[in-house]
């Protein structure tokens, strides 16, 4: 207890005894090992999953199938990089897998004018129906959740009815460049993954190391705080939400150009798996804190688990979403535990 | 619909508070009026029995969702409730309709105590607990089925999908039993008042001593159940159990209907007849404009705009 | 009611110079005759307000007094209905409060107001990160400054690390180095002190001294009388939104200061009329309710009490001390960390909500909005929430029993309202407290806890919520009352237990109960009794009287109580506190 003899003590020496971390203010082990396990809990268990994939099943360590697991995760993954952004903001966008699919069909109906309209169509209409998402939910200040769900049934029926409730499936015109960005590989690894590869690491800049990525982190970690601090809180929304509809379109268009065409009935749940390689991959979905590398291990494993019950062979394709599913409620619950030992309570 | 002809610039808030309470009602009226006046055969015996089969599963949904948004949570996985349930049913049906009907129902119930359990124990979002059931209870169905579709032959449950008393169909009847049971539920029992307690100030719930984590598990429970049911009756309409398909998107067209019936995101009230008419509104509203050659394309657009509608209204009245 | 104080200062010309002063420093932000309505409420009434450079500023007032609407429009969060800001003597308007900051005025609030997932250095430079030639932000830099500006105030912390991974102390001085590092003119600090260990305090206050070094001007809200004269040049008490006095602090005596903020004459006698109180009642000796060592970590110190039967017992004690606390923790709404709960002399196993509830222990919440009535909900259902199931046969509803409850409490009560149909939100703040009321009452409880029962509510209702505790405890109900007006709690209650920094502080009784009395004993010092006092000395200008009595009151007494108007004090050369 206090002696009078402090009372002397010099002031900085009592500052910087009080205010240098102390044993109560610094994290514990176990603190750590629930920070760590919730940043990288997913490739942990995809590098784990992996080495024994690869041990038991000599197919599955081929290079070919490497580069199956790659370009089919791609899509997904580009899709789960916006979404990862959306969530990190505390929002949430149900409109990609619509989105994903309307970008596929814009994109095959444009590539009979070229390259670039096949590009720049797309990312055009996704890109809107992306800000309208997002100015309804800044600006309007409504739920991301029933936003997000409107245009999920909106873009579906536009996609609709572009291709006359379906009828019509629009071809990529053969041997076009636009063809050979879904076709064409490096070494074997499809462009797409290549892009899905650049975007990520674009996107994890962006998200680091840019005002604007600090702003998506302020956002969903404190919105109140946020505004306070003086960030653009609702332009800062509507980027986000403008920014996971470009994504989406891309993602369908890439996918349209290695499919050679505008497939409609694709991407329907595909928002739900985005969500959940964010989610496993580490970002809460309160908002606040996440990593897109962490979501590119998330698709990844979905990937690989996909993969893995094919590779068994005798096993029902219908066990992946089992093991997702079952995957999903370990990582959620774990996580919803590892914050509060994180928060030392 | 109607909603758009109204007379703007008055009064937005009180605009915004009418379309919420007797919106859903005016457009239902409108819409049956106009097919009256320029829709051939559309108020025909026939028609009206056909789009109340059609729009009975839903109702039976909407109403379990209703509930649970009631209480501010969201339930994703009924669509995956439903084709569980019919994934379970043809593998009891040898022991006759009833116990397979039971072992559907209490699949149900294992799907509502999962989901409770991680909202009130666990203290997920619904959004996120509700997903996990989501992705993984169509993939059960389908190992549970191991992928097939199966031709249902048991002549009760079959009976179940086509029977009708006095011309209404079965499942029309049952649907609208469960509305009635759910309405008491609501405003009758200490649960339902509780319910609507706990989604309108879950503090003050606590505080004067309710149950909030058994209100909430049983809320889930409850979804998962009528959830269950809808997807027996639609498997016997269906005649076979195809768990690959059925339920699909339900979740959206029963937050829809629930929405739509003026029911507030935000919980704290429970409208079951506006829930019944909102699920009665999107079927009409679709066979109105495939009647009229616009296509799904439209009804989903329309769809669209009708939830953002309905949301916009709610929004405006609460922050009067 | 008003005393002289508060009809005198509005009249007061604006930018009143100070009393007998010479040449006063230059304004360096000013308020004048600034007023702001909310649906309902007139929360600033033609408020002024002079921060002069370089001075520290006291603002003080009880909740509802207007101090953080007055902040709030200080900071550009609020704009003011009337009246205007004037910065360095030119008008200025904010529309937001990143413009507020730009002009040079920061603020920390008593809730730290940063990103807690998010680490040191990027919560300080968030929004204005220093960039790398690329454009992208120069995490080594952002860091070296980080940890140079915390350096600056003493603090070691590594600015990489995620914010809340630091105590509460260290938040506050990231807050603080955020502040001062947009080159802050102004700094409002809002309560800073409420979370924090002593020995945060002290470092908190060598960082304010320092910034007292390089001319920041500080407005500090706090309602630690200790704090406010350790540090503080000025003072302006804020009472029901308006001025009720402004000047320097060294002139104002500490028991003056917290009759002004609480609107109470010191020499003002006991009268009666003004409340619907009668006369005491007649306690029964063997009490119903016993607590004992109810502590939870920063917020109650071993809190001991003891209600009666009959009895009205008044929890009294500024903002913070931990009045509210104490209740819901006697409700089982609030987690302890040790303590126990005796009801009829049966210790409460798990003290619980529904548990206590049982044991015949309702609470009226403080929040009436937030924690009280379900607003979508009719009269009626709010009155039977929490009776439902002694209301219900095999799970059904009865309307008939609820009805018959209904219309008992509503004509006692006198509820006004449309019908018992009508929504709880439509109807007054009074009548919303009296349904509230009217569901704890039908529950028969033997212990009634009533947290501000009166705030916020119209005369009329007010008079009728007195007369009817009073009934209660005629009736044999033990009553804990909590009330911010000095008036009430000292003619309602027959006893008073005194509670201060989250301890009892002392008990009042008999005679005893005396608005005097009872402002001696919140003008005390308020160093926490569970520590050591700090070492300062002094002669007592608060009026010592014996008024104390009780437990609570040994421990104070040997204390030497801070004099009024010692000179400022910052960590320097100060007491250093050291607890374990």
């Amino acid at each position: 207890m206090t002696s009078p003899l402090n009372l002397k003590s010099a002031p900085a020496t009592a500052a910087s005894s009080s205010l240098t971390p102390t044993a109560q203010a610094r994290p514990s082990g176990r603190q750590r090992a629930a920070e760590l396990l919730q940043r990288q809990g997913a490739l942990a268990v995809l590098v784990l999953l992996c080495a024994i994939s690869a041990a038991l099943f000599p197919a599955f360590r081929t290079l070919d199938n490497t580069r199956g697991v790659t370009i089919q995760a791609s899509f997904l993954a580009i899709v789960a990089l916006g979404m990862t952004m959306v969530i990190i903001t505390g929002g949430i966008d149900l409109s990609v897998g619509s989105v994903f699919a309307l970008g596929g069909v814009l994109a095959a109906w444009a590539s009979q004018y070229g390259f670039l309209p096949a590009l720049l169509v797309p990312l055009a209409v996704c890109g809107a129906i992306g800000a309208i998402n997002g100015l309804l939910v800044a600006r309007a200040g409504m739920a991301p959740f029933i936003v997000t769900l409107a245009s999920l049934l909106g873009a579906r029926g536009l996609l609709l009815a572009l291709t006359h409730e379906g009828a019509t499936t629009y071809l990529v015109p053969r041997g076009s460049a636009f063809q050979k960005l879904g076709g064409g590989a490096v070494w074997g690894f499809g462009y797409p993954v290549l892009i899905a590869v650049a975007l990520f690491v674009a996107g994890g800049v962006v998200l680091q190391r840019t005002s604007f990525g600090q702003a998506l982190f302020a956002v969903g970690g404190s919105g109140d705080a946020a505004l306070l601090m003086g960030l653009p809180v609702a332009r800062t929304k509507v980027l986000v939400y403008t920014l996971s509809g470009l994504l989406a379109g891309l993602a369908g268009a890439l996918n349209a150009a290695r499919l050679s065409s505008g497939v409609t009935i694709i991407g329907v749940g595909m928002e739900l798996d985005a969500i959940s390689a964010v989610v496993i991959g580490g970002t809460l979905l309160v908002g606040g804190a996440g990593s897109v590398s962490g979501t590119l291990w998330g698709v990844l494993l979905l990937g690989v688990i996909q993969n893995l019950i094919n590779q068994i062979g005798s096993l029902n394709s219908s066990y992946q979403s089992v093991v997702s599913g079952g995957f999903l409620i370990v990582v959620v619950v774990a996580q919803r535990y590892l914050s509060a030992a994180r928060r030392g309570t | 619909m109607t909603s758009l002809a109204l007379p703007r610039g008055i009064d937005r808030p009180r605009i915004a508070d009418w379309l919420q309470r007797y919106g859903v009602y005016a457009a239902v009226v409108a819409l049956l009026a106009f097919n009256g006046l320029f829709t051939d055969h559309f108020l025909t015996a026939d028609n009206l029995r056909t789009q109340a089969v059609q729009v009975s599963p839903v109702v039976i949904v909407a109403l379990g969702m209703a509930l649970v948004i009631g209480t501010e949570g969201v339930d994703l996985s009924v669509g995956s409730t439903m084709a569980l349930a019919s994934s379970v049913l043809p593998l009891y049906l040898g022991y006759g309709l009833l116990p397979s009907l039971l072992v559907a129902l209490l699949a149900g119930v294992v799907v509502g105590l999962v989901n409770g359990s991680l909202v009130a124990l666990v203290g997920l979002q619904p959004i996120v607990a509700t997903l996990a059931l989501f992705v993984g209870g169509r993939g059960l169905a389908l190992v549970i089925a191991d992928g097939q579709l199966k031709e249902i032959r048991n002549k009760d449950l079959l009976n179940l999908g086509t029977a009708s008393a006095a011309g209404v169909p079965a499942v029309v009847l049952i649907a609208a039993g469960l509305a009635v049971l759910v309405a008491l539920l609501v405003q009758r029992t200490t649960f339902g008042r509780q319910l609507v307690a706990v989604g309108g100030n879950r503090a003050a719930a606590a505080l004067a001593g309710l149950p909030v984590r058994r209100v909430l598990i049983g809320v889930y429970v409850i979804c998962g159940v009528l959830a269950s049911l809808a997807g027996v009756l639609a498997t016997a309409r269906l005649t076979a159990s195809d768990p690959s398909s059925l339920g699909n998107l339900m979740e959206l067209s029963a937050i829809t209907a629930v929405v739509v019936g003026g029911t507030p995101l935000t919980g704290g009230s429970v409208r079951v007849l506006g829930t019944v008419m909102g699920a009665l509104l999107m079927q009409l509203l679709h066979a109105t404009l495939v009647t009229h050659n616009l296509h799904d394309s439209t009804a989903q657009m329309v769809q669209a705009g009708i939830i953002l509608l309905a949301v916009y209204a709610a929004r405006e009245r609460r922050s009067r | 009611m008003a005393p002289p104080e508060a009809a005198a200062a509005p009249s007061a010309p604006p930018g009143q110079p100070p009393p007998g002063a010479g040449p006063a420093p230059a304004p360096v932000l000013e308020a004048l005759g600034v007023s702001k309505r909310f649906p309902g409420v007139t929360a600033l009434d033609d408020v002024t307000f002079t921060l002069r450079a370089g001075e520290i500023h006291a603002l003080v007032g009880e909740n509802g007094a207007g101090k953080s609407t007055l902040i709030k429009i200080l900071t550009g969060v609020h704009r003011a209905d009337e009246g205007e800001l004037r910065l360095g003597g030119e008008p200025v308007v904010f529309h937001r409060p990143h413009e507020a900051q730009q002009a040079g005025i920061s603020t920390i609030y008593q809730e730290v107001n940063l990103v807690p997932l998010m680490s040191v250095a990027r919560n300080i430079f968030l929004g204005r990160e220093p960039k790398n030639r690329f454009g992208l932000i120069d995490f080594p830099r952002m860091h070296r400054e980080a940890a140079e500006l915390l350096g600056g105030f003493g603090v070691g912390a590594d600015p990489r690390r995620p914010l809340h991974t630091l105590g509460v102390g260290t938040q506050q001085m990231v807050a603080l180095a955020r502040a001062v590092s947009v080159k802050a003119r102004v700094v409002v600090m809002d309560e800073p002190t409420s979370s924090l260990e002593p020995r945060e305090v002290e470092t908190l206050f060598r960082v304010i001294g320092e910034l007292h070094a390089r001319d920041i001007a500080i407005v500090y809200v706090s309602h630690r009388m200790d704090e406010l004269y350790r540090i503080c040049d000025r003072v302006t008490v804020l009472r029901d939104g308006r001025l009720v006095h402004s000047g320097d602090l060294k002139d104002t005596e500490r028991v003056k200061l917290v009759s002004l903020m609480l609107g109470r004459e010191i020499a003002e006698v006991r009268r009666s009329g003004t409340t619907s109180f009668g006369d005491g009642h007649d306690a029964a000796r063997e009490p119903v309710l016993t607590a004992q060592d109810l502590t939870r970590r920063h917020v109650l110190h071993d809190i001991g009490l003891e209600l009666r039967p009959g009895e009205v017992l008044g929890l009294g004690g500024l903002l913070g001390s931990g009045r509210s606390e104490t209740a819901k923790a006697l409700a089982g709404a609030l987690p302890l960390d040790s303590g126990e709960v005796r009801i009829g002399g049966t210790v409460l196993r798990r003290l619980t909500s529904p548990a206590a509830i049982r044991a015949g222990i309702s609470l009226l919440p403080e929040d009436r909005k937030a924690e009280g009535i379900v607003p979508g909900l009719s009269v009626r259902e709010n009155i039977v929430l929490a009776a439902l199931p002694r209301l219900s046969r095999g799970g059904m509803v009865s309307r008939g029993r609820q009805d018959r409850v209904v219309e008992i409490f509503m004509k006692r009560l006198r509820i006004k309202a449309a019908s018992p149909e009508q929504k709880v939100g439509e109807l007054s703040g009074g009548n919303q407290q009296k349904v509230l009321l009217a569901r704890w009452l039908c529950l028969e409880p033997r212990v009634l806890l009533l947290d501000e029962p009166t705030r916020g509510i119209d005369v009329g209702a007010k008079a009728e919520v007195q007369a009817l505790i009073d009934e209660l405890a005629k009736e044999g109900l033990a009553v804990l009352l909590i009330s911010s007006d000095l008036e009430e709690l000292v003619e309602g209650a027959d006893r008073i237990v005194v509670l201060r920094a989250g301890a009892v502080a002392g008990e009042l009784t008999g005679d005893d109960v005396s608005e005097s009395a009872l402002l001696s004993v919140l003008a005390e010092a308020d160093a926490e009794p569970r520590r050591e006092a700090a070492a300062d000395t002094g002669p007592g200008a608060d009026a010592d009287t014996d008024a104390r009595a009780g437990a609570g009151a040994g421990a104070d007494a040997e204390r030497p109580p801070q004099p009024a108007a010692t000179a400022k004090q910052f960590g320097a050369n100060d007491a250093t506190e050291e607890t374990s």
